[in-house]
Parts: C-alpha cells; structure tokens; sequence
C-alpha cells in the first residue's frame, strides 16, 4: 500500500526520531510513505490567529500539491472512495490539514478566495480530493493490530506504558478522529500486542499547553505537571506520544517543571512508533533512542535492551583474562549473541 | 407606534452586528448564534482559571455588543486549543474557531498590547512567510531572547540539550517553490486588505 507522506516541519529536526521510526515502521509492515514534494509549513496554531486567508491559502498549497502528486494521476495512494490519501504524524498538521479540507468545502467564499490566492502560483485545490490521515489511525484501520502483532519478535514484556493521545487527534469531532473525544482506546491497544503493560491514565487527552510554554510558561508547566503526576501515579515506565508537541513539552520542559515545582519526574516520552519498532526488533538507535531528553536508558533496560548494539560476536577469540574475575552481571542479549 | 419602529433598529441593530461580524468572519459554520449561555464550555476549559471571561461570558458580551470589552479580553490568549469545549457543547459552537477570530480581530483593531501571544505569533509567521517553513524550539528560543531576556538564562540549557542531541537548527530548511508562495501569500492579502476597504467582513 502507499500513501502520501506530509512529515510537517517538527520531524525534520526537532522531531527526527518520530520521522525515522516512522520510515523504519513502515518498512517492516510494508506500506510505502512517498513524501509530498516541496511541502510546507502548515501553519501550526499561529497564522490562522493573524490572517485567515493567508492561513487558508499556507494549507491550500499543501493540499493543491497532494492533489497534483497523488490524485491527478492515481498513482497508487488513493483510498476506496476515491480521495488520494496523506499521512500526517503530528496530530497539529493532521488536524490543520483536515480542517482547511473540511472547511473549505463548506464555506464556498473561502474556497473561491483561497483559490484565487493559489492561482498567483498556478495552483488549484478541489476540496474533499485529499483525504488526510493521522498516522496512527491509519495503522490501526489500514494495518490492523493483529498484522502488527505478527511482526513482534522482541515483545516490551514488563514496560508500563502510559498512552497519551493529547488534543488534536480526538477533538474536534470532523470525521476521521480516532474512537472517542476523551477516551480513545487506539493507542492502548496498540501497545498491548506488542506486549507493553498498559497502565490506566485518565489524563490520557488532557492538554499539555501547546505553544503556551513560550507564552506563558507558568500555565503550560502546571498543564504539563498534571500529567506526569498522573502518569506517575499509575507507576507508568514511559508515557507514549503520537504528536511531536507533546513530546517536546513533556520531554524537553520536564526539568524545568520540576525545578519549577520541586517534583523529581522521570518520565521518558517517546513514540509511539519507536516502541513498535523496538518490539519489531530493531536496534534502538535506528529508531531514535538517545535523542529524548529525559534518557529512556532505564526502560530500555527493563526490557532487555540497550542504547548501544550488541557486540559484534567474536566467537573465535579466547574470552579476555579480565572476565575470568569478579563475575559481572551480564544483559540477557549477551547470551543470545554468543549462545 | 411609529416611534417605536423607529428606536428599535437604532438600539438593536450595532448590537447584533458584532455578532454577525465574529460569526461571518470565522471560517465553516460558527453556530455562535445557537450558545444558550450553559457554561459547559468554562467548566471544560484547562485555561478558565486565567480568563478575566470564561467563553460563554465572551459570548454574552458578543450579542450586548460590547465590542470593546470583548477584544481587549485575555481569553482567546490563554485558550490552548484543546477543543474540549467544542466537543461538549450542547449546541456545537465552533468555540475554538470563535477564539481564533477574536483574535484575528483583536490584532487588526490594535487591542494586543497585554500579552505575548501576538508577538509569538508573528515571530512564527515571520520564518514561515522567509523560509516556507518553520520548527518549533529554535523559534522558541529566538522569541524568548527578543522577547524575555530575564528568561534567557533557562531556556539556554534548554537549547544546549537540545542541540547536543541534534533536535535544534538556526534556520528552517528554505522550499524550492518559496516565489510560489511568497506570491500566494501576497495575494490573500491584498484580498484581505480590499475586503477590509470595502467592509467584507467575511474574509477577515
Ligand atoms: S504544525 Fe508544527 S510540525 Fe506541523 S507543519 Fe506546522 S510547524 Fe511544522
Ligand atoms: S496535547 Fe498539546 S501539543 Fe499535543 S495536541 Fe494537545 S495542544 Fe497540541
Ligand atoms: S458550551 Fe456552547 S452553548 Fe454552552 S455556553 Fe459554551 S458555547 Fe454556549
Ligand atoms: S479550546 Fe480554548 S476555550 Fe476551548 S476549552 Fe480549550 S482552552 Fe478553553
């Protein structure tokens, strides 16, 4: 299967490790992300709150050039009715992108004008011909759990992890959401068959501030307190994210709450694809581990795993003097390596 | 009677037009006409607490016209967009929508003065209109050494882990089509700015 690929400008740097476990996902479970070409920035929150034509035209772009890469030559991306399909993973650009399409085919003005700005770059956008997709969702009802399942070769046995879907992709209610506004279980059954333990988080899509922590930092911090006091409360390992701002709030400001508040959290926020592509199998490395803030050493470690790949084997060689020793405590990954 | 007739348009009608204008102005279908004043929105709100007005006290002022009171609110400031009000509503206001355009209004009216989040905003658009694209921590550090310099010395650290993991760039990657879309931008604008001349109070 292909899709359309919308990375959005988070994953190219702030948020790498969510682009390459994404790209190393889909490899394993066999469907193709072929980038929009010379996409851009979707305007996060902020250009709608200045102008809303030029918000709607910054979207159309994106949307106009799906059409052209995906839809006018149906090559392979489009979905049962038709639509030609574009995969988003930040849960902001997902929700921008479908909204404008939303909206677009019920306000006819904004449609007209908008497209009279496109057409300063020879672009048109038919709305409703691009049919955007929030990553998760997509492999959740395209894949399935059960395919996932059967990928799974090094199950996160013993993690606690608590699922933390955030705003965008439960509210609003526009079609295509996942289950429910306030208590989707998508994210939790995922986790479940690749053997994590799940934990309750009644939190699960509370807001964690968005772009306040550079507005108002002492709002955002208390926002995001909550939620790794919650996650904390249920002995969660790792809080798992499906949004590139959610994770740099709770991972990149979680120091800063605590100093603010004299708390000791140490929580790991990481993707939800990284944690399927360590049950996978894959070197955690290749999928981004070492790049959070708050180390995710000790989770790894609880699962048998580690940062560093295996030693190369060296089967041939005399074992060095220095292990015949005091005995050392030796990762069970050792053994496989030289069994 | 023909007094009456007379003084009725005169007193009611700047009221109501407020609220037609949030509602046009805002994009889709708003339903701001249909909130029957429940407070479901304000008891949902992550943010009420830092409101001088919750929501649904917004949308009370909105129909008496109090234009002035309304766009010098902090509320569409402090509001995060996490759509809980919008999902609750018994009457399925587009709230979240609704703030946006307040604030859009309150820019273009020149209310702004007493919050950050303009100044953010702009700082952000301003790499999206250069680059056609933008991230999110290098424009935060950015905004905050223009903006909070008693704060530079936490967000340093902040940059400094980031950076040593390879998270944080200076600049945003350039688009090849940036003629393309500086010109679209331009044009939505121009269209804003003609609408804006001749009272088209739908497109802003
Ligand atoms: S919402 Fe964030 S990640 Fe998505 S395109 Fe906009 S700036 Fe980039
Ligand atoms: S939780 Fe925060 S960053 Fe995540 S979607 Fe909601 S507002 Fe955005
Ligand atoms: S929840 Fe809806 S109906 Fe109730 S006050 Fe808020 S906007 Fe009005
Ligand atoms: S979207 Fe804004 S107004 Fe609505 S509940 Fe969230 S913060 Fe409050």
């Amino acid at each position: 299967m292909k899709y359309g690929y919308y990375p959005g400008c988070s994953l190219e740097r702030n948020a790498a490790a969510y682009d390459i476990s994404t790209r190393a996902v889909a490899r394993t479970l066999g469907f193709e992300l072929d980038e929009l070409d010379d996409w851009n920035c979707c305007g996060a929150t902020e250009y709608i709150a200045i102008n809303k034509l030029a918000a709607y035209s910054l979207i159309g772009r994106n949307l106009a050039l799906a059409q052209q890469q995906f839809h006018a030559n149906g090559n392979g991306h489009l979905a049962a009715d038709g639509r030609a399909q574009l995969i988003a993973p930040c849960s902001a650009c997902f929700l921008n992108l479908r909204k404008a399409d939303r909206y677009l085919q019920e306000d006819t003005k904004l449609r007209d004008t908008t497209n009279e700005a496109l057409a300063a770059a020879g672009l048109h956008y038919d709305p409703g011909t691009v049919f955007v997709r929030h990553l998760l969702e997509m492999i959740i009802n395209d894949m399935g759990c059960d395919e996932v399942k059967r990928h799974v070769t090094k199950p996160l046995n013993g993690l606690r992890v608590a699922s933390y879907y955030g705003c965008l992709l439960v509210r609003p209610r526009l079609g295509g959401e996942l289950s429910d506004a306030e208590y989707p279980d998508e994210l939790e059954s995922l986790m479940k068959v690749l053997g994590a333990e799940v934990v309750d988080f009644p939190l699960k899509t509370h807001c964690c501030g968005g772009h306040m922590t550079q507005i108002s930092a002492e709002v955002a911090y208390e926002l995001i307190r909550r939620l790794l006091q919650n996650a904390s409360e249920y002995r969660a390992d790792v809080i798992v994210t499906i949004c590139p701002m959610c994770q740099l709030n709770l991972d990149a400001y979680q120091t800063r709450v605590n100093q603010h508040f004299g708390t000791n959290f140490n929580l790991p926020i990481l993707y939800f694809t990284q944690l399927m592509g360590l049950a996978f199998g894959l070197e955690p490395k290749a999928i981004g581990f070492g790049k959070e803030i708050v180390s995710a050493e000790n989770a790894l470690i609880k699962i048998q795993r580690s940062l560093e790949p295996a030693a190369t084997p060296a089967p041939s060689r005399p074992r060095k003097k220095k292990d015949e020793g005091l005995p050392m405590p030796r990762m069970p990954e050792d053994e496989e390596v030289s069994a | 009677m023909e007094e009456i007739t007379v003084s009725i348009p005169d007193i009611v009608k700047p009221k109501l037009r407020f609220l037609e204008e949030v509602s046009m102005a805002t994009p889709g279908v708003s339903r701001l006409e249909m909130c029957i004043q429940c407070g479901t929105c304000g008891g949902s709100c992550p943010s009420g607490a830092d409101m001088d007005h919750t929501p649904r006290a917004l949308f009370a002022m909105i129909r008496a016209g109090m234009r002035d009171e309304v766009l010098q609110s902090n509320a569409p400031w402090y509001c995060v967009s996490c759509y809980y009000c919008m999902v609750r509503c018994p009457q399925e206001v587009h709230v979240t929508d609704l703030m946006y355009t307040l604030k859009r209004m309150a820019i273009r009216e020149g209310y702004t003065d007493h919050d950050a989040a303009p100044d953010f905003s702009q700082t952000f658009i301003g790499y999206v209109e250069q680059y056609g694209r933008s991230f999110e921590l290098g424009l935060a550090t950015r905004f905050h050494l223009a903006h909070s310099p008693l704060r530079k010395v936490g967000i340093g650290t902040l940059a400094l882990d980031m950076f040593a993991r390879d998270r944080l760039s200076f600049v945003p990657t350039r688009i090849k089509g940036m003629d393309g879309l500086h010109a679209i931008l331009e044009k939505a604008k121009a269209i804003t700015h003609d609408a804006e001349l001749t009272g088209g109070t739908q497109l802003l």
